[in-house]
C-alpha cells in the first residue's frame, strides 16, 4: 500500500485548524498552570503549616493520578455532583491546567529554592517583609532560572492535550481520528498528525533555548 | 543602643551561644574576634533577629524583638553588610541601593537616587550606578552593599566578616569606607579577622569562644597584654 498524497494534502485545512484548537489550549492551560503553579509552588515552601499541607495534598493528587482519569473525573464525575453538565472546552482547560499547575508549581518551588539564602538575608535585614522580598527579589531570579523546565511543561503539555480527545473535544488528535473514520487513510492521517506536533513543539523549544540565551546576557549571575 | 541579654541560640543539638550579655553604647565601635564556629557570626545575626535566639531577649535603641512588627522595625534601622556581599544580582547598582529607602520607607524614586548617587561617591563608586554587580570586583560589590545599608539610613551597622571573602589587595579599600564610617560617629558591631582593624578602629573588642564572650576590653588590653590562655594561643595563631 502506498502514501497517499493527495488525500494528506486535502486533509490539511481540517487538521490545521485542530492545531490550532490544540494551540489554544495549551496557551491557555499553560498560562493558568504558571499562575496556579506560583501560587502553589510558594505555598510549598512558606511558614504556614497548613497552606504547606494543602499544597502538597494538591501536588502529589495530580502528579500521582493520570491526566487521562483527571479529564474524565472533571468531565463525568463533577457533574454528577454539581448537576452542571461541562462544556468540553472548559473541561479540557480546567483539567489540563489544574494538572499542569502541580508540575508547575514544583518547578518553581525547586527555583526558589535554588536562590540563595543570602538574598532573602539581605532583603530581610534592610527591613523589608517576607513577601516584598520574594516579589523583587527572589522570584524575579527564579523566573530566570526555570524558563528551560518550564520550556519542558509546555512542551509536555502541548503533547498531553492529545488526551482531551476522549471527551471528543475536537483538537488535532481529535480531527484527525474523525478524518480517518471518513477516509480510511490511517497511515496518511497519523503521519500528518505527528509532523504538525513535531514542528510545534520544535518551535517552543528553540523560542525556550532563544529566551534562555536572551536572558544569560542580561547582566545576571 | 544595644541590650543582649542572656541570649542563648541553638542549632539542633549544638550550642552556638552559650548566654551571652552585651550592651552597646550610641556611637561605639564593638569588634567581634574569636575562633571559627566560635559563635560569633551567630550573635551577630541574632541582633536583627536573622537567627532566633532560642533564649533570652535582644533590644535594639529601645525596642524588644518580640514581634514580627517590631523585629521589622528595628532591621530598617540596622544596616547590615554580609560576608558575601548578597547584592541582588538581577539589579543594578543603583536599583540594589534605591529598592529598600522606595518600598519600606516610601522614599520617591528622584530622591532614593539622589541619595544612592551620594552614597556611592562616598564609598568611591560615583560613576557605577548602572552596572550590574556581576561586573564589579569583590571589593567594588561590598562597597556597594554597605552603601545599600547606609540607604536606610541606619542607626546601626552590622558587619559580618566583610573582608573575608575578599582578594587581599580588595580588602584594603572595604576597610577604609568602615574606618570612615566610625569616623563619622556610626554605631558599629564588626565581626572580623583583621585585626589590624580591630585594634585601630574598634573602642572595645570581645573575644568570643564557645559561644560565650570569655574576654572584653580594650583594644589594648586585649592585644598588648593578653591575660586569658585561650585568647593567647588564638591571637598567637592570628597575628
Amino acid at each position: 500500500m502506498s502514501f497517499n498524497l493527495d488525500l494528506a494534502v486535502s486533509a490539511m485545512p481540517l487538521l490545521l485548524m485542530g492545531a490550532l484548537v490544540t494551540v489554544k489550549i495549551t496557551a491557555l492551560s499553560v498560562g493558568l498552570g504558571v499562575v496556579i503553579g506560583l501560587f502553589v509552588g510558594i505555598a510549598r515552601i512558606c511558614n504556614v503549616r497548613i497552606l504547606r499541607i494543602l499544597s502538597a495534598v494538591y501536588v502529589d493528587f495530580l502528579r500521582g493520578t493520570p491526566l487521562l482519569v483527571q479529564i474524565f473525573l472533571i468531565y463525568f464525575a463533577v457533574p454528577v455532583i454539581t448537576g452542571i453538565r461541562m462544556d468540553p472546552f472548559v473541561a479540557a482547560i480546567t483539567s489540563c491546567s489544574i494538572n499542569s499547575g502541580a508540575y508547575v508549581a514544583e518547578i518553581f518551588r525547586a527555583g526558589i529554592q535554588s536562590i540563595d539564602e543570602g538574598q532573602m538575608e539581605a532583603g530581610r535585614s534592610l527591613g523589608l517583609t517576607w513577601k516584598q522580598t520574594m516579589c523583587y527579589i527572589i522570584i524575579p531570579q527564579a523566573f530566570k532560572r526555570v524558563i528551560p523546565p518550564l520550556g519542558n511543561e509546555f512542551i509536555a503539555l502541548l503533547k498531553d492535550s492529545s488526551l482531551v480527545s476522549v471527551i471528543g473535544f475536537e483538537e488535532l488528535t481529535r480531527r484527525g481520528q474523525l478524518i480517518i473514520a471518513r477516509t480510511y487513510g490511517s497511515l496518511e492521517i497519523w503521519t500528518c498528525v505527528a509532523i504538525i506536533y513535531l514542528i510545534m513543539t520544535l518551535t517552543i523549544s528553540r523560542l525556550v533555548a532563544y529566551l534562555e540565551r536572551r536572558n544569560a546576557k542580561g547582566g545576571a549571575r | 543602643m544595644i541590650t543582649l541579654k542572656n541570649l542563648h541560640k541553638s542549632f539542633g543539638d549544638i550550642t552556638v551561644l552559650n548566654g551571652i550579655d552585651l550592651e552597646v553604647a550610641e556611637k561605639e565601635v564593638v569588634v567581634i574576634i574569636g575562633p571559627s564556629g566560635s559563635g560569633k557570626s551567630t550573635l551577630l545575626r541574632c541582633i536583627n533577629h536573622l537567627e532566633q535566639p532560642t533564649e533570652g531577649t535582644v533590644e535594639v535603641d529601645g525596642i524588644l524583638l518580640d514581634s514580627e512588627a517590631n523585629i521589622n522595625a528595628v532591621r530598617a534601622e540596622v544596616g547590615m553588610v554580609f560576608q558575601r556581599f548578597n547584592l541582588f544580582p538581577h539589579m543594578t547598582v543603583l536599583d540594589n541601593i534605591t529598592l529598600a529607602p522606595m518600598k519600606v520607607r516610601g522614599v520617591s524614586k528622584e530622591e532614593a537616587e539622589k541619595t544612592a548617587n551620594e552614597l556611592l561617591k562616598r564609598v568611591g563608586l560615583g560613576d557605577r550606578g548602572g552596572a550590574y554587580p556581576s561586573q564589579l570586583s569583590g571589593g567594588q560589590q561590598q562597597r556597594v552593599a554597605i552603601a545599600r545599608a547606609l540607604a536606610m539610613h541606619p542607626k546601626i551597622m552590622l558587619f559580618d566578616e566583610p573582608t573575608s571573602a575578599l582578594d587581599p589587595e580588595m580588602v584594603k579599600e572595604v576597610l577604609n569606607v568602615m574606618k570612615k564610617l566610625a569616623e563619622e560617629g556610626m554605631t558599629m558591631v564588626v565581626v572580623t579577622h583583621e585585626m589590624g582593624f580591630a585594634r585601630e578602629v574598634g573602642d572595645r573588642v570581645l573575644f568570643v569562644d564557645d559561644g560565650r564572650i570569655l574576654v572584653e576590653g580594650t583594644p589594648e588590653e586585649i592585644f598588648d597584654n593578653p591575660k586569658e590562655e585561650r585568647l593567647k594561643s588564638f591571637l598567637s595563631e592570628v597575628l
